[in-house]
């Protein structure tokens, strides 16, 4: 009998609009959202441009996936149950090449190693196989 | 637009009460308030019951009661803002003459809802999936904070010292003993940099107050009526692509500024304050964000004590805030409304803050991603 992936955690939800990124992400791929009328990007990803230009008028654009540490918090207690057994862990705000920061975790990596500036770059977590998750890791 | 004046204020105590019920301990506050403004409880014409995760019509399950019953009754929901937003519609109705006597509640029973740890947050949110919790934010915001601003681990532990000291003057607070700054390091870590106690405690409470227009105030004040001078709900704006920042609040920032402006007041005109301290890197920031400094010098205030009680500047949490007396999310902004009346009238018994004339409260709710919280309420209050 094949093995059954058991992924426990809280998933994402699939928001039609968002189907670049996640699709993207399945294919290991960092594809994020930027608004035509500014040309900036913005995270996380939805309908409309949360800037002032409040455009729907959007390109997806695959990013460099790499970045830097700009913020980071080591977890020693998950948000809840499901998280048993993985602290500690790190979430982080990324800052990436392209200008705008996204939440993330810090993976393949002490966590007593990461820094503010750390240099990382996109790693591709198949949670399931419909969600893929974009991590990052340090820049070796 | 009408003047608008608490008659009366007030709480159950804050700690863990799995056997009471939010309707035991609503009844409880609700009741208290209503003693206190000194009115037959007929004479309250609408209610607004703060709540977080207390279910379907927890203000009409409450407020029957007390025989509360058949005035209308609306039930507020405002993550950790619950409370003050629940002020914030009884003030409305009366400044613009709908109604004249209303009651402020805010409920919370977490010991009923959780075992312990940090609140749940939305599952199918983007960062909730990367194992972001609450903590975790704030953890975020403060490793930056520290990093820009060179703050130590010591001045956030001093945050909890104040607290504590406050909170061990107060006799409804949850966390009554004092605590020295290595007692604060060494409990366990959360969320680096936030050990335990740099966390507000799961707990349950009741708080509530009672307000009537400036047409009744003389008729039925039996105690020193309180004035709202400015009273302001706001909700959070997009903070993307700039994303989390180590900046005071804007949604804070506006709000406060929105209430001070209404008050004809700055904040240099405060003289206490109750702010949401849910973790002890807020209690910095919102220093900033309200005005009694600088960005980036939060810290200042810490180191020379003057936030603590008749230190010769504003009092911050006279009543121990959400790290001592406790964060029952949907109370909160009711039992920080309550410290405030008690100071202004001078009840505030061994933590009163000498000559305390005007006050302002700030309660912030909720973590979403990209957005700079859920809701934010300021008051001003003054005799």
């Amino acid at each position: 009998m094949a093995e059954e992936k058991t992924y426990n955690k809280p998933l994402p939800d699939f928001r039609p609009e968002t189907k670049p990124y996640w699709e993207g992400a399945k294919n290991h791929a960092l594809v994020l959202p930027r608004s035509k009328e500014t040309g900036k990007f913005f995270f996380y990803p939805r309908a409309m441009s949360p800037g002032d230009d409040m455009s729907e008028d959007l390109e997806w654009v695959k990013a460099s996936g790499k970045g830097k540490v700009w913020t980071y918090a080591i977890h020693h207690m998950g948000p809840s149950k499901a998280y048993k057994g993985d602290p500690p862990y790190v979430v982080a705000l990324i800052e990436l090449e392209e200008g705008v920061k996204m939440m993330s975790n810090v993976v393949d990596v002490d966590v007593n190693d990461v820094h503010v500036g750390m240099d990382v770059e996109v790693v591709y977590d198949d949670v399931t196989d419909e969600v893929t998750l974009p991590k990052f890791k340090p820049v070796k | 637009m009408r003047d608008v004046y608490i008659l009366g204020v007030g709480t159950t105590a804050c700690g863990r009460f799995p056997e009471k019920a939010a309707h035991v301990l609503g009844r409880e506050a609700a009741w208290a308030a209503i003693k206190d403004a000194g009115i037959h409880p007929r004479k309250i014409e609408i209610a607004f019951c703060g709540h977080v995760y207390q279910g379907m019509g927890v203000g009409q399950r409450t407020l029957k009661e007390i025989g509360l019953v058949g005035q209308p009754t609306i039930n507020v929901e405002g993550a950790c803002g619950s409370g003050t937003l629940s002020f914030w519609e009884a003030w409305r109705t009366i400044a613009y003459g709908q109604y004249d006597i209303a009651l402020a509640l805010g409920i919370e029973n977490l010991s009923r809802v959780l075992s312990g740890g940090p609140l749940p947050l939305e599952e199918d949110d983007i960062e909730v999936a990367l194992g972001m919790g609450m903590p975790g934010l704030y953890a975020m915001r403060a490793k930056r904070y520290m990093m820009e601003y060179g703050v130590t681990m010591e001045q956030l532990a001093k945050v909890v010292v104040k607290s504590r000291h406050h909170a061990s003057l107060n006799p409804i607070a949850q966390y009554k003993k004092e605590m020295t700054i290595d007692e604060v390091l060494d409990s366990p870590m959360i969320a680096d940099p936030l050990t335990r106690n740099m966390c507000c405690p799961v707990g349950d409470a009741s708080a509530a107050a009672v307000l009537c227009s400036a047409d009744l105030v003389d008729k039925l004040a039996t105690k020193t009526p309180i004035k709202v001078l400015g009273c302001v709900a706001q909700s959070g704006k997009y903070s993307s692509p700039k994303g989390l920042t180590c900046d005071p609040s804007e949604n804070v920032m506006r709000t406060s500024k929105m209430a001070y402006e209404m008050a004809g007041l700055g904040p240099e005109d405060m003289d206490v304050a109750e702010i949401h301290d849910a973790f002890s890197i807020a209690e910095m920031m919102v220093y900033e964000a309200l005005g009694f400094c600088e960005k980036g010098e939060g810290a200042k205030l810490i180191e020379d004590g003057s936030t603590w009680i008749n230190s010769g500047g504003v009092a911050v949490n006279p009543g121990g805030g959400l790290l001592s007396r406790g964060h029952p999310v949907g109370a909160t902004g009711l039992l920080q409304t309550a410290e405030i009346v008690w100071q202004l009238r001078g009840e505030a018994g061994k933590r009163q803050q000498e000559n305390a004339n005007v006050g302002v409260i700030e309660t912030m709710g909720g973590a979403q991603p990209s957005m700079d919280g859920i809701t934010c309420v300021v008051s001003v209050l003054g005799k």
